[in-house]
């Protein structure tokens, strides 16, 4: 019988570290879209919050439950990450499996909101995006996912694909930010 | 000439600098310019066009004559001001524009035959004979005329971009700057202070005046301090807001690394802002204009208020027999500090009758400085009066015309400024951008007071604007002096009389452009190309149109402004598209076979964002023809393996899917089974084809579509815009699962016998004919099979979790090559589409319909769907139209190329006679022979006609044989076995 070894998305890349600043790749958990169809919504909400603990987060905002979590993630669609979706969910919703699909990493350091500010045209200060504040947006020339998980710690996730470009953006970004001191 | 015990520079630290290789020495606080007056040094350049020796004339960012190349080799930098930048131990900096040296430039002779280069000299002179231009005048324009230059090579300095967010953005740290950000921030508010200058304080740090009884720059020192501990406070020193833009978008460069020794590799030289603030105060201040009269740029001639600031800030006396020519009050200014600080000062020329008398300095009112004498420095000015003409030895005279506000950031949204007769100068128009507060000099505010008051009460009105309570600031004490002024732009006279130094504009060629009817400020400027230099004629172009004003008999609110346009200051192109070089000019997005490609030595091609493998070379092939005949050989006789991930991968699911898919497909998929696969094609709404690929159905409300690589992001954006746009009430949700898949082809007669030995178990045949799909497990891993093809054989499709890509690619490679067979790149993926007349891109480019392929039965006439009624257009499917055919060379040339075009045999290969043209050609080792694609009129109708194929490019003809697209296998015996 053959024998698949598993690859993360950034294996290899990561992690880097600029003095405080630090990019991590996240663990590989279970992530899978769902996008409730035509008057689900409600039902998926209370479905998730029976299945999984986690409420149908408003736009831009995310329902963290330590490894569990729920990302408003565009028009309609939710990501729930670090659970396999509740069978009963696919009666109400299109579910559809993601976990390969993402590069997720960490950003963490007292500047990184300094550091996607120069990747990110979005509006990152605490008052704007506080933590558990989600938004699909620009990260330099790539279409990303960035969620605020602590007051110095985001969550971003591009296309597998781009891992390699990923890094090589916020590396970059980080080396800037650390030159100023 | 540096002068004791004044400035801010700090004495105790010597700073060694080089500029034109000569070695000066300056304190830490001095820009260029300052250190190079500090060390007596006048002359600092050579002008645009006449190549006239020049000195800096101002202290400021507006400087229009002290530009210099700082830096050498790949990072050398032009036409910095020397005004702006801070030296730093071995900075070492260059005059531009002058050869060999700035002391004797044999350019200069242009300003010999200066009567000849008046405005609209190019023009004129240059249309005939038309050949002439390209060849003899630009290129010797082009080496004479022009500032500094780039070095050609790649730059491997660091550039940065970066946004920023806040309440108020405060432009400019003057006293009304200040103010008003201690205002708001005292407030709450989240402010931002941005200004252009190494320090904060802006006038204040050049003039002796004081406020709340402690000199001006202690004052702003503890002003800085207070707002330095507010955390809702982001001070931005050297950063120029440089354009103001919609929605209260500011962009700002920030000069990041230009003042540092050794910047190391990572921190950016500058940084490109774009700041969004909910409100903004604008006080940037107020620039003075130079009087234009005859000769009035010999280096030694400087505005009044830089005379002061040299000596105030840098403690530098710009002359040691300084004059001052002034039309207001500010100018006797001048006269007062240089005297306090012991400097000679030889006279003051008040052009006014009325000005008030100075002591301890001969005066002469309403007088006028006519000319002035001294090549490379000044030696003396012409004092024009009533009683007649007096010439005076001098080595600096300090003139000042008056101030104009800084009105540009109010005009970059369409705003024109407002004529404010009392100043005789422009004030921004009220709300000319939106929530903008104007304070202070650029609000035509000039004493200190009216500055500081104003600066408070706009930032209330921008608090108020928000909703944050205004805090209590109380205002300091500080002069309040009336500003007096009596018109004069240009003193009457012979002789050339500067009014753009940048651009070597005269008072004589704004006459000639009003005489020859360019009358209109902006037909002006064009012509004489006054304000279209570095400085945006900032230092001219007030005083440029009150002299066409008066010569064209008009007011000069009447006659106008010329636009006034971002950037305010100039900004480097590598800071607006910083970090958009090389890797991060696009993404690069690798397959997860990508490094198992790259160890079996595959060159890599870009396709679109994507990297793919060309072919694999094999030990001993020595041209890529050669690997890629012996994979399509693998293919067609043992097995092939080829990542085909990069084709987009889109799940459909809901109770209206299929209803969906047959409204976007041209076909029909609502019919299809469960398990099953079909071809589709995708049309525009304008009734060409879109794209083609196929669509499984994995389950009753749940299908897997498949795209062209190369369409994989537009086809989503199509059905989004559908399902969104046109039929939203259809139940339906859909996600890419591109990345989700690392998808692999398995191509060939054994490909059925690789699978049998790699899945969990055997494929049975009854399950499994062609277009079967359905899950399958391997190792105990969930994967797809669909059992497709695009070579025409035997294959299949096996799609595993992205994770497992890497680890799959090795193993399937690995059995194949064990079968005789091996991994295949994208030339052999080619040809074998080529031989099996499958469509790509380069057929479907956009102009082409499902007739014109040969599929225009697949519309089905059953139902509706995008782009039908389109297609039906009369000029989209009837006879004539170039249509889907094969060629195949029958004569002596036996080359066919991509591109050419194709004749009948007789004619003439003319535009006129064209037939049509080859898309696709491919060398086919399965038929031993070139093969090509390519659209002719009537094709389908002519199969076995000879056709003329003209490269006109390449120089190739050849005469091919009209065929059916379809070379190999045309029953399709195989993909079925």
């Amino acid at each position: 019988m053959v024998e698949l070894v598993a690859k993360t998305p950034c294996a290899g890349l990561l992690p880097v570290s600029v003095g405080d600043l630090r990019l991590e790749e996240c663990e590989m958990l279970p992530m899978s879209v769902i996008m409730p169809y035509a008057g689900k919504a409600e039902a998926v909400g209370t479905a998730l919050q029976k299945a999984h603990g986690l409420a149908l987060p408003s736009v831009n905002k995310a329902e963290i439950d330590g490894e569990t979590s729920v990302l408003w993630f565009g028009q309609g669609q939710f990501l729930l990450r670090g659970a396999a979706p509740d069978a009963g969910l696919s009666d109400l919703a299109a579910v559809t499996e993601q976990s390969d699909a993402w590069a997720v990493v960490r950003l963490s350091g007292a500047k990184a909101v300094d550091v996607l500010a120069r990747l990110v045209p979005v509006d990152m200060r605490l008052s704007a995006f506080p933590e558990k504040s989600t938004v699909r947006t620009d990260l330099m020339h790539m279409m990303a996912s960035i969620t605020r998980l602590g007051h110095d710690s985001f969550q971003i996730m591009v296309f597998r694909s781009m891992a390699q470009t990923l890094v090589h953006d916020l590396k970059g970004a980080m080396e800037a930010v650390g030159a100023r001191g | 000439m540096r002068v004791e015990g004044k400035g801010l520079i700090d004495r105790g630290q010597e700073v060694a600098f080089q500029f034109d290789g000569a070695r000066y020495r300056g304190f830490k606080g001095d820009t260029l310019a300052s250190a190079l007056l500090a060390n007596d040094v006048r002359l600092m350049g050579r002008s645009f066009k006449y190549h006239r020796p020049r000195g800096v004339l101002t202290a400021g960012s507006e400087e229009p004559n002290a530009l210099v190349t700082v830096g050498s080799g790949a990072a050398q930098e032009p036409n910095v001001r020397a005004t702006v930048q801070e030296i730093y131990p071995g900075l070492s900096a260059t005059s531009q524009n002058r050869w060999p040296s700035l002391g004797v430039d044999l350019m200069g002779v242009n300003d010999l035959v200066s009567p000849f280069l008046g405005a609209g000299f190019y023009y004129k002179t240059f249309m005939w004979p038309k050949s002439f231009w390209e060849k003899l005048y630009e290129p010797v324009i082009r080496r004479a005329a022009g500032l500094g230059a780039l070095s050609g090579e790649n730059n491997a300095d660091r550039y940065e971009r970066a946004f920023a967010f806040c309440d108020l953005l405060v432009i400019g740290a003057g006293p009304a700057g200040l103010m008003a950000a201690l205002e708001a921030g005292r407030a709450g508010a989240d402010v931002v202070l941005a200004d252009e200058d190494s320090q904060m304080g802006g006038r204040l740090l050049g003039e002796v005046e004081e406020i709340d009884g402690k000199p001006g720059h202690v004052w702003a020192a503890e002003i800085i301090a207070e707002l330095e501990a507010m955390e809702n406070v982001r001070l931005m020193t050297r950063t120029t807001v440089t354009g103001a833009y919609d929605q209260g978008t500011f962009g700002a460069l920030e000069r990041v690394g230009h003042h540092k020794k050794r910047r190391g590799d990572a921190l950016p030289l500058e940084c490109f802002w774009r700041i969004v603030a909910k409100q903004s105060v604008l006080a940037a201040g107020s620039l003075e204009r130079p009087v234009a009269f005859r000769n009035n740029d010999r280096p030694g001639i400087m505005t009044a208020g830089a005379v002061r600031a040299y000596l105030n800030r840098w403690g530098v006396s710009a002359g040691r027999r300084v004059t001052v020519f002034c039309n207001n009050d500010d100018g006797h200014r001048t006269v007062r500090d240089m005297l306090a600080a012991g400097v000679h000062v030889a006279a003051l020329i008040d052009s006014r009758h009325d000005a008030e008398t100075v002591p301890g300095v001969r005066m002469f009112k309403g007088a006028m400085v006519s000319d002035a004498g001294g090549r490379t420095g000044l030696e003396h000015v012409t004092i024009r009066s009533v009683g007649g003409e007096d010439r005076i030895q001098t080595d600096c005279l300090a003139m000042s015309g008056g101030w104009n506000p800084i009105v540009h950031l109010t005009c970059h949204m369409n705003g024109r400024p407002t004529w404010r007769e009392s100043i005789q100068s422009f004030v921004p128009s009220p709300d000319a951008v939106p929530g903008m507060h104007v304070a202070g000099a650029c609000n035509g505010a000039f004493s200190t007071t009216a500055c500081l008051r104003e600066g408070v009460e706009a930032a209330k009105r921008a608090l108020e604007a928000i909703g944050v309570k205004a805090a209590d600031v109380a205002l300091p004490a500080a002069e309040d002096g009336a500003y007096r002024i009596a018109p004069l732009w240009a003193v009457p006279g012979k002789g050339r009389a500067w009014l753009d130094f940048q651009n070597d504009v005269t008072v004589k060629d704004v006459k000639q452009a009003a005489l020859e009817n360019f009358r209109s400020v902006e037909h002006m400027k064009r012509y004489t190309t006054q304000g279209m230099a570095t400085d945006q004629g900032k230092n001219s172009n007030v005083a440029a149109l009150a002299v066409l004003a008066d010569v064209t008999g008009r007011a000069i609110p009447e006659t106008g402004t010329t636009t006034f346009r971002p950037p305010y200051s100039p900004v480097s192109i590598a800071a607006m598209g910083a970090g958009a070089q090389g890797k991060g000019f696009a993404p690069q997005r690798f397959t997860t076979s990508h490094a198992a490609s790259v160890e079996m030595g595959a060159p890599m091609i870009e396709a679109g964002l994507w990297y793919r493998p060309s072919y694999f070379p094999r030990a001993g092939e020595n041209t890529w023809r050669e690997s890629c005949d012996r994979e399509v050989g693998m293919v067609r006789e043992a097995v092939g393996v080829c990542d085909v991930s990069t084709l987009g991968k889109i799940d459909i699911q809901g109770a209206d899917a299929a209803k969906f898919l047959d409204f976007v497909y041209c076909n029909m998929f609502s019919t299809l089974k469960v398990g099953r696969t079909r071809y589709g094609l995708m049309l525009r709404e304008d009734g060409h084809v879109m794209d083609d690929g196929t669509t499984a159905r994995l389950g009753e409300n749940h299908f897997l579509m498949t795209t062209t690589t190369a369409a994989a992001g537009e086809v989503m954006r199509h059905l989004e815009f559908v399902h969104q746009g046109l039929c939203p009430e259809l139940d339906v949700a859909f996600v890419s699962v591109t990345e989700q898949w690392a998808q692999f082809a398995v191509a060939g007669p054994q490909s059925r016998a690789l699978l049998d030995g790699l899945l969990d178990a055997p494929l049975k045949d009854e399950d499994w004919p062609f277009m079967a799909c359905g899950p399958v497990a391997l190792g105990g891993i969930a994967a797809r099979l669909f059992r497709i093809s695009f070579s025409g054989e035997h294959a299949y499709e096996l799609a595993v979790a992205s994770r497992y890509g890497d680890s799959l690619f090795r193993e399937l490679v690995k059995r194949a090559e064990e079968m005789g067979g091996g991994a295949y790149g994208m030339e052999a993926l080619n040809v074998l589409r080529v031989e099996k007349g499958f469509i790509t891109h380069a057929e479907i480019h956009g102009r082409t319909t499902a007739f014109d392929i040969g599929m225009g039965r697949m519309v089905s006439a059953k139902k509706d769907c995008i782009g039908k009624t389109m297609s039906e257009r009369p000029g989209l499917c009837v006879p004539g139209r170039e249509q889907l055919v094969g060629l195949k060379p029958v004569g002596e040339v036996k080359q066919v190329t991509a591109g050419a075009h194709l004749f009948c045999a007789e004619d003439a290969p003319e535009r006129e006679n064209d037939q049509g043209y080859v898309t696709s050609v491919a060398y086919s080792p399965t038929m031993g022979r070139m093969m090509g694609m390519g659209f002719l009129k009537n094709g389908s109708e002519r199969h076995g006609e000879k056709i003329k194929m003209v490269d006109h490019l390449r120089g190739i003809e050849c005469i091919c044989e009209v065929t059916g697209p379809v070379v190999f296998d045309p029953e399709g015996g195989r993909v079925r076995g």
